[in-house]
């Protein structure tokens, strides 16, 4: 395990072992909260500071804490975080704190978080736990950022709306708005979030495929012949 | 006796992290709490002054506050009832009513009446209606919920505080009738609760209310 290199652990936590578009973990937050861009990406990034610091912390008492009792030792460590986060945005973003409700107590209850401490913090050095918590945690908000994108730009013809709430007024300009375009309800209601999703899903898979093809087909011919074999 | 140390030790690391855990949330919580506050006067200030203007009165609205409990009037049995004054006269109460029959769950409102018994205003603050249809009763999705802006008991006639389907003179949605029928008759109910209780709501001293 100690073995893959900082770029893997990146590529990692941002593709191929993307926790909401392959582990399908953090599913409760991330299908409730990405009616609108901005939503996606206040959860996201509250859920990229827990990971963040619930990753460092674990990693640093990784040799302290038996392991009888690590368990409920990282849901302390979160749950304290994620009070603490919770605080500090409805102190400074205290209308994105309104909309976003009980989703960001709920973080403690993510199970990418806890999931990150027990397989990859609880094993690792500081250094690496940092930055697979970054990059778990950057992976998940885009995520979260592209489905209520989409969600948003169907449902209600608009993107980054209330974008004011988490970048000042100065950010107002940021609302994208199609004339004329009431938006499709299904894709704001539930069953958009799922759908959405899905549709994320396939197209990773597609893109994995062909990309696999393509090493499949660079082997074979090495000659730079891919055309060939992917046409 | 090795086993009973192992417990121990064990008991003892959760217990240390419980401490830190703990104090890390004391010390976010002083750290930010009075801004909380604040950011909370703040954003009930701004919906008050939507509905009474900021210069028509002088007094703090915030803590010039009684409770009542009138669950058949005004859907609740705490309903907040902020009270705005200039040199120490009447101007407008703004009374947190409850709509106990959205389509969807409880409604929360802000209606603030004048003390000529015209409505300033009425604004939603909170509903479980669905999205699209029914939550076109919000400010920030349809101009509706400004119709009530200036209606009073007598203008319309009572009998016409409905939605058009009823005979009123308040629109419905397509697809929604629900909401917006519920909401019309408790911003009536409210109405009438404060014509009839008007100087008591007024001369009451305020509710004195423990921070947070």
């Amino acid at each position: 395990m100690a073995d893959i290199s900082y770029r893997e652990l990146i590529v990692d936590g941002l593709w191929h072992n993307n926790q909401a578009l392959v582990a399908l973990l953090g599913l409760c937050p991330l299908l409730a909260v990405s009616n609108t861009a901005i939503n996606g990406l206040g959860l996201g990034l509250a859920t990229t500071a827990v990971l963040v610091a619930s990753n460092t912390t674990v990693s640093l008492i990784r040799n302290y804490v038996r392991p009888e009792v690590r368990l409920p030792v990282f849901v302390l460590v979160i749950a304290s975080f994620v009070t603490a986060i919770e605080m500090g945005m409805n102190a400074y973003f205290h209308e994105l704190h309104k909309i976003l409700g009980i989703f960001i107590p709920l973080i403690v209850t993510n199970c990418i978080i806890i999931g990150r401490a027990e397989a990859f913090a609880s094993k690792n050095g500081l250094q690496r736990s940092l930055v697979d918590g970054v990059s778990v945690g950057v992976g998940f908000t885009l995520v979260l950022l592209t489905l209520g994108g989409m969600r948003e730009l169907v449902g209600q013809g608009t993107l980054f709306d209330q974008a004011h709430l988490m970048f000042g007024d100065a950010a107002r300009g940021l609302t994208l708005r199609i004339e004329d375009f009431p938006g499709m309800l299904i894709a704001i209601l539930p069953p958009g979030a799922f759908i959405g999703l899905g549709l994320l899903i396939m197209v990773k898979n597609l893109i994995d495929r062909r990309l696999a093809a393509r090493a499949i087909a660079r082997v074979d011919y090495p000659q730079g012949a891919e055309g060939a074999a992917n046409p | 006796m090795k086993y009973r140390d192992a417990i121990l030790i064990a008991a003892a690391v959760l217990a240390s992290f419980a401490v830190l855990g703990t104090s890390l949330v004391t010390f976010t919580h002083a750290m930010t709490k009075d801004r909380i506050a604040e950011n909370e006067r703040q954003a009930l200030l701004r919906s008050l002054y939507a509905l009474v203007p900021q210069e028509s009165v002088d007094n703090d609205m915030v803590s010039d506050v009684i409770k009542i409990n009138e669950e058949d009037h005004l859907g609740s049995n705490e309903t907040t009832v902020y009270r705005g004054r200039k040199l120490g006269q009447p101007v407008a109460t703004v009374l947190t009513t409850v709509v106990p029959n959205g389509y969807s769950g409880p409604i929360k409102l802000l209606v603030a009446v004048r003390y000529d018994g015209t409505l300033g205003g009425v604004r939603v603050i909170s509903h479980k209606e669905t999205p699209g249809l029914g939550d076109k009763v919000e400010e920030s999705r349809s101009d509706w919920i400004y119709s009530f802006n200036d209606k009073s008991l007598n203008e319309p006639p009572l009998e016409q505080w409905g939605v058009k389907r009823d005979g009123g003179v308040f629109d419905q949605f397509t697809g929604a009738t629900i909401t917006p029928r519920a909401i019309v008759q408790a911003v009536k109910k409210t109405l009438l609760y404060v014509r009839d209780h008007k100087d008591a709501l007024y001369d009451r001293s305020p509710t004195i209310e423990n921070q947070g």
